[in-house]
């Protein structure tokens, strides 16, 4: 192949490809208005989680959210894993921090005694999430039909994830195009597909009141601010091991890289005497 | 290629052991003594890469199935456990679902470099055929596999596919009810599904060694497409020059491969799957992976009956019909001459192909709808007419420039001009 058919035909792909990434980007936008980037710290290979955010977003789920919203993917224990909202390099095994078993503790489980009979007790590390209702239809009736997803795997559940998520709860309050009918018990979020939502605004400033910590510096509970840290939290909670993914990442692309080099002198080395 | 063996038994081990089985002589002539054409160039490697995907395919799967649970009501939670509470589950995990991306981008890198040429033209029929039926395997097992998470796209994916098995008139319903063991995709479906992923690969992996087989008996194709002459002048022993040159490509290969894994790793997947499958709720949008939407596309693009073949199966036999067109291409094309690199004409109309290839990708990605079905349906169209009348009439009314006499001429030209090319560069610049 002369090599200016084969500069040309892969600056021809790349230029399809981009086209093909473009367009179906549009497509899954659909004629949703498309969200605005909630720019955090965690994003791209170096984004990091803020563990004082982290902290703030989960009280923001647990004193707001998790009254409608399950999240059975996770245990207390996760939140004290390595780079978790509370870990603790004194408890390696989240089950004996301290900070877990008393958060756990302020939940009650139902479960059986020795003896067979229902009981309930505190919660411990290694229990479930709690949830917000018994099962499914309960959970659809008492929002009026509408069933509020689970949200461990939210974030990478939909397209744009953070930034969808952080634009559908600072979307409320706009006014609908004309001719949008907006039914009673329903509300108009531009972000949400179709505009129509059933969930109700829920945020709103100084909902939670944060603690006086040096990482809370400054930070006021604003429906931004909230929305910003719980799409924190629920980015860590869709896949709690980023952190160390992205970490290990950089480790075997270092390695992958030398070994690439030496494997290229080697092959000249090899070659040297070859006319090929 | 096959000639006489050059292995010497050195040890009383070895020389004892190849009176009885002389499994070390096979490994010294397929992998150390084998003699590879000189010029070979990189995508000649893909060869090499994709035995790398598959072996880390099987070993990613083999240890996703131990922790993985093929139950409609486990399936999903399954994956998510394997991910958050299996040591380096998430790793094992993304490896298998963005390697099975990466097997497919080499496996097309490496047909239509098969394509362009000419590697399917005799004596290499049967290898060619032997790769297709890899390539079908693949697909087979990869929608299989898409299948296990049980997520929305996976449960949809699965019932869009499989109804294009009931499409067949009379006995269709019935045969789709046999293959998804009920009326709809359920669990069991799901089951024979889990079984069926584990068993392919093991069946990919024998075919592979049949390909093999099938490459070392007439030897590699090359750039030229001229056959080796002389085996002392023109090839090299497999080992080291090949063996070096193809760790090297495929230490690049998975540095994509890893930037996907641990930098992007959902990248490439489609959102939709991590939602639980739920038969309640349609997807707006239901899309296979990427690497299917090219025959996606083609699948969707008959949209009128023809005769007695309503527009359904008409998609399905034009699906079935874009792969299975290809054992049928060393006998469609009719030119004398293997590699494109001497056939200017055909060579425009090769680049057509691959972008009429990507064209059905992104028809394929988006919805059944004008202009959309229209340009799916002239894409459909050209990747047939390429196969049966570009290639067929092509042979007879080009006019290709002559390829080298030999491999060895080939390398001493190509040495000669870039020595002038370089020598008139100098004043010019």
């Amino acid at each position: 192949m002369k090599p200016t058919f084969a500069r040309r035909f892969i600056a021809g792909v790349l230029g399809l490809v981009s086209v093909v990434a473009f367009t179906s980007s549009a497509q899954a936008a659909g004629e949703v208005k498309h969200p605005r980037a909630v720019n955090g710290s965690w994003e791209g290979p170096f984004g990091r989680f803020d563990r004082a955010q982290l902290q703030r977003g989960f009280q923001v789920y647990k004193e707001v959210c998790s009254g409608c919203h399950a999240m059975n993917l996770l245990h207390y224990r996760n939140l004290g894993d390595e780079h978790g909202p509370f870990y603790d390099p004194k408890y390696p095994n989240p089950n004996e921090n301290p900070v877990i078993k008393a958060i756990a503790a302020t939940y009650t489980v139902k479960a059986v005694d020795p003896d067979g009979n229902e009981e309930e007790r505190p919660g411990l590390p290694a229990d479930r999430f709690m949830s917000p209702f018994e099962n499914a239809a309960q959970a659809k009736a008492a929002n009026g039909g509408a069933m509020p997803p689970d949200m461990s795997a939210l974030i990478k559940a939909r397209h744009n994830g953070g930034d969808y998520v952080y634009s559908l709860l600072t979307g409320y309050g706009l006014e609908p195009p004309k001719g949008k009918e907006i039914t009673e018990g329903k509300h108009y979020n531009p972000y949400m597909p179709g505009g129509v939502i059933a969930m109700g605004p829920p945020l709103v400033d100084d909902q939670v009141t944060y603690a006086d910590t040096e990482g809370n510096k400054g930070v006021k509970p604003t429906v931004d601010q909230m929305s910003h840290d719980v799409v924190a939290f629920l980015s860590w909670a869709s896949e709690p091991h980023q952190t160390q993914r992205k970490i290990t990442g950089f480790g075997v692309m270092g390695f992958l890289l030398i070994l690439t080099i030496l494997l290229w002198f080697s092959y000249r080395q090899v070659w040297r005497n070859v006319e090929h | 290629m096959s000639g006489p063996s050059s292995y010497v038994p050195k040890s009383d081990l070895e020389k004892w052991l190849d009176t009885r089985l002389p499994i070390m002589r096979f490994m010294n002539d397929t992998l150390v003594d084998f003699p590879t054409p000189k010029n070979l160039n990189y995508w000649y490697t893909f060869g090499g890469i994709l035995a790398v995907c598959l072996a880390s395919q099987i070993i990613t799967g083999i240890i996703l199935a131990m922790h993985y649970v093929p139950h409609v009501d486990m399936a999903f939670n399954s994956v998510e456990r394997i991910m958050r509470d299996v040591n380096y589950g998430w790793l094992i995990r993304f490896m298998h679902s963005n390697g099975a991306s990466m097997f497919f981008l080499a496996v097309y890198i490496h047909i239509f470099r098969g394509l362009y040429y000419g590697s399917y033209k005799a004596p290499r029929e049967i290898l060619w055929g032997l790769g297709v039926i890899i390539f079908l395997l693949m697909i087979i097992t990869a929608f299989m596999g898409y299948v296990l998470p049980w997520g929305q796209m996976s449960l949809w994916g699965a019932t869009v596919i499989t109804n294009i098995v009931g499409a067949v008139p009379f006995i269709g319903d019935s045969i789709k009810t046999w293959l998804l063991g009920g009326f709809a995709v359920d669990n069991a479906t799901l089951n024979r599904f889990f079984s069926l992923h584990y068993l392919l690969p093991f069946v990919i992996a024998g075919v592979v060694v049949l390909h093999i087989w099938a490459l070392h008996v007439p030897g590699n194709n090359n750039p030229t497409g001229v056959e080796v002459q002389d085996v002392k002048k023109e090839t090299l022993p497999f080992h080291p020059y090949y063996t070096i040159k193809d760790a090297f490509a495929i230490c690049v290969f998975l540095l994509i491969f890893a930037g996907f894994v641990f930098f992007g790793p959902n990248t490439l997947g489609h959102p939709d799957n991590y939602i639980p499958a739920n038969n309640q709720v349609t997807p707006s949008h239901i899309v296979p992976e990427w690497y299917l939407l090219p025959f996606y596309a083609i699948l969707r693009a008959i949209t009128f009956d023809i005769l007695i073949i309503d527009a359904k199966f008409g998609g399905v036999i034009a699906m079935g019909g874009a792969i299975l067109i290809l054992f049928a291409l060393p006998w469609l094309d009719s030119s004398k001459i293997k590699s494109m690199r001497y056939r200017p004409v055909a060579r425009m109309w090769w680049f057509a192909f691959v972008l009429n290839f990507l064209m059905l990708a992104l028809c394929g990605a988006m919805p059944a709808e004008p202009p959309w079905t229209l340009i799916s349906l002239l894409c459909t169209i050209f990747y047939f007419a390429y196969f049966l009348v570009i290639l067929p009439v092509l042979g007879v009314i080009e006019k290709p420039q002559t390829p080298p006499a030999s491999i060895a001429d080939s390398i001493l030209q190509s040495h000669k001009k870039s020595a002038g090319v370089s020598a008139a560069a100098v004043p010019a610049e």
